[in-house]
């Protein structure tokens, strides 16, 4: 049985999340002309609580968020086993001119941002893209592609596996590294 | 269920595919339902896949369909249609296809005269094969299609009461309905006249009725099917008129069961003969319907397809 080590735990995962709401808040204030972009899966239930804590702190609930699917998107669709199955997309509102902030909870090799960025100029031409990832595995990029807000920072090797625990899905915060092998 | 993965890489016929595959290929195009309706509805899946479609019979709606569901998916796409080539200085099905397939084409989409004909062709050859049509055996896109307008309609469709109504006997879209109705639990009955009724239909599990009347009180949804006059070569029944006047589908025998009946229709519909106007612009008409959900239930397909190599 493989058995992760803990990373991040809960109460550090919380404080983190809280700390990337104030680094938010720093560059776009009041959030006028911003939205928060999840990429399914986990990057939704991630934007969904950015959303809530920047509620929070500014009391203001009208920043808006929506969900990114990007199967359709992926570069390796033939290059698998089986299809993966495709969620929603629910972008609500238009995003022409907007400054977007995309989601997720791990930034690994790069393409889901990839295959995010092009999924969402099919809705549109933002303004700007930002990127804000809870675990950034820096170096296992295949892509020049990096993250603007940084929750934690993991260097692993290519081998190991970094998984978040959500409170809403998994039943608690957590972040937990999976050894290659279980050598860690 | 066997999770994100069909259980075959054709889709020859309803007969061959798994409840499971059905309700795969549902939940797929409910995606796709969503792509085609943004304003930019093309998404970049099969941009390496080239796709050929070979169409041997005459086909507007459903050769549109698939051309632009292989489009939305950026598809490479080359038509073929059997009126404007080799096929009339005699050269065989298999020397056709196997001289375009050295073309290295991925996927198949034909549409034939002859029943089995995709069936034929699978055994044959490498690429994926999609079945849009074969004589009078099966038309399984078509099929799912209809399924899937009628689930939007009415919910699951277990238990539910789908009647067929018209050319049974002709019609590939009354066969592959049966058989993705009866996976999908739903019960069916087919109507017409008795010439127009395969015999011994009923050993499929449907019943069988004569009177439209009575096959509308019975029923949630009534598919109806054309007269394939291109089909027959004798005389099945009097008369056109008669045929309209017998089992035509009129607003005041909908308005007689007193209930809400969902109309469909695969097309193409001859106004006045089996669907009045009045009914075919009723709003209980999802045949246009049926025309969006073609694509998103195609590109479904092909997307799930592709992926099995």
């Amino acid at each position: 049985m493989k058995k992760g080590r803990i990373i991040l735990e809960k109460e550090r995962f919380q404080l983190t999340l809280e700390r990337l709401c104030h680094q938010l808040i720093e560059s776009y204030d009041d959030f006028t002309d911003t939205c928060l972009i999840g990429i399914q899966t986990s990057g939704v239930v991630m934007a969904r609580r950015i959303q809530k804590g920047l509620a929070a702190i500014l009391s203001k609930d009208d920043i808006q968020s929506g969900n990114l699917d990007i199967t359709f998107y992926r570069d390796d669709f033939r290059l698998r086993e089986k299809p993966l199955a495709p969620s929603n997309t629910t972008i609500d509102f238009n995003i022409e001119g907007k400054r977007v902030i995309l989601v997720d909870d791990v930034l690994y090799t790069g393409r889901t941002i990839q295959a995010a960025m092009s999924a969402l100029q099919d809705h549109g031409r933002p303004r700007q893209v930002e990127m804000l990832t809870l675990v950034d595995r820096r170096f296992n990029r295949h892509l020049p592609i990096r993250a603007d807000y940084v929750g934690i920072t993991v260097d692993s090797v290519d081998e190991a596996y970094v998984q978040v625990n959500w409170e809403e899905a998994d039943g608690s915060d957590k972040v937990l590294l999976f050894g290659a092998k279980n050598i860690v | 269920m066997s999770g994100s993965q069909l259980s075959t890489r054709h889709v020859l016929g309803i007969k061959y595919l798994t409840e499971a595959d059905i309700r795969l290929i549902f939940k797929t195009a409910k995606n796709f339902k969503e792509v085609i309706n943004r304003p930019i509805k093309k998404v970049p899946s099969l941009r390496d896949v080239t796709v050929a479609n070979l169409f041997f019979e005459n086909s507007t709606r459903t050769r549109l369909s698939f051309e632009l569901a292989e489009k939305r998916l950026s598809a490479d796409v080359v038509n073929f249609s059997a009126s404007s080539s080799s096929v009339k200085k005699g050269e065989t099905l298999l020397d056709t296809v196997n001289n375009i397939l050295s073309m290295k084409v991925d996927m198949v989409v034909m549409r034939h005269p002859a029943p089995g004909a995709a069936y034929f062709l699978s055994q044959h050859i490498d690429a994926n094969i999609i079945n849009a049509g074969d004589g009078t055996h099966e038309h399984p896109t078509q099929a799912l299609l209809d399924a899937y307008s009628m689930q939007e309609q009415v919910g699951d469709l277990k238990g539910k009461k789908i009647a067929i109504i018209g050319d049974i006997l002709h019609s590939r879209v009354a066969l592959s309905n049966i058989f993705c109705l009866q996976k999908l639990g739903a019960k069916v009955q087919v109507c017409g006249p008795p010439t127009l009724i395969p015999k011994h239909i009923e050993k499929l599990g449907v019943s069988v009725s004569y009177d439209v009347r009575k096959t509308l009180e019975w029923c949630d949804v009534a598919n109806l099917l054309r007269i394939q006059l291109e089909r027959q070569d004798i005389k099945y029944f009097p008369s056109i008129r008669e045929y309209a006047q017998y089992f035509g589908i009129q607003q005041e025998l909908i308005a007689n069961t007193g209930k809400k009946i969902v109309i469909m229709h695969p097309g193409p519909i001859n106004r006045g003969v089996e669907i009045s106007s009045e009914v075919a612009d009723s709003k209980d008409s999802i045949i246009l319907q049926q025309v969006e959900n073609g694509v998103a239930i195609r590109m479904a397909i092909l997307y799930l397809l592709a992926a099995t190599r």
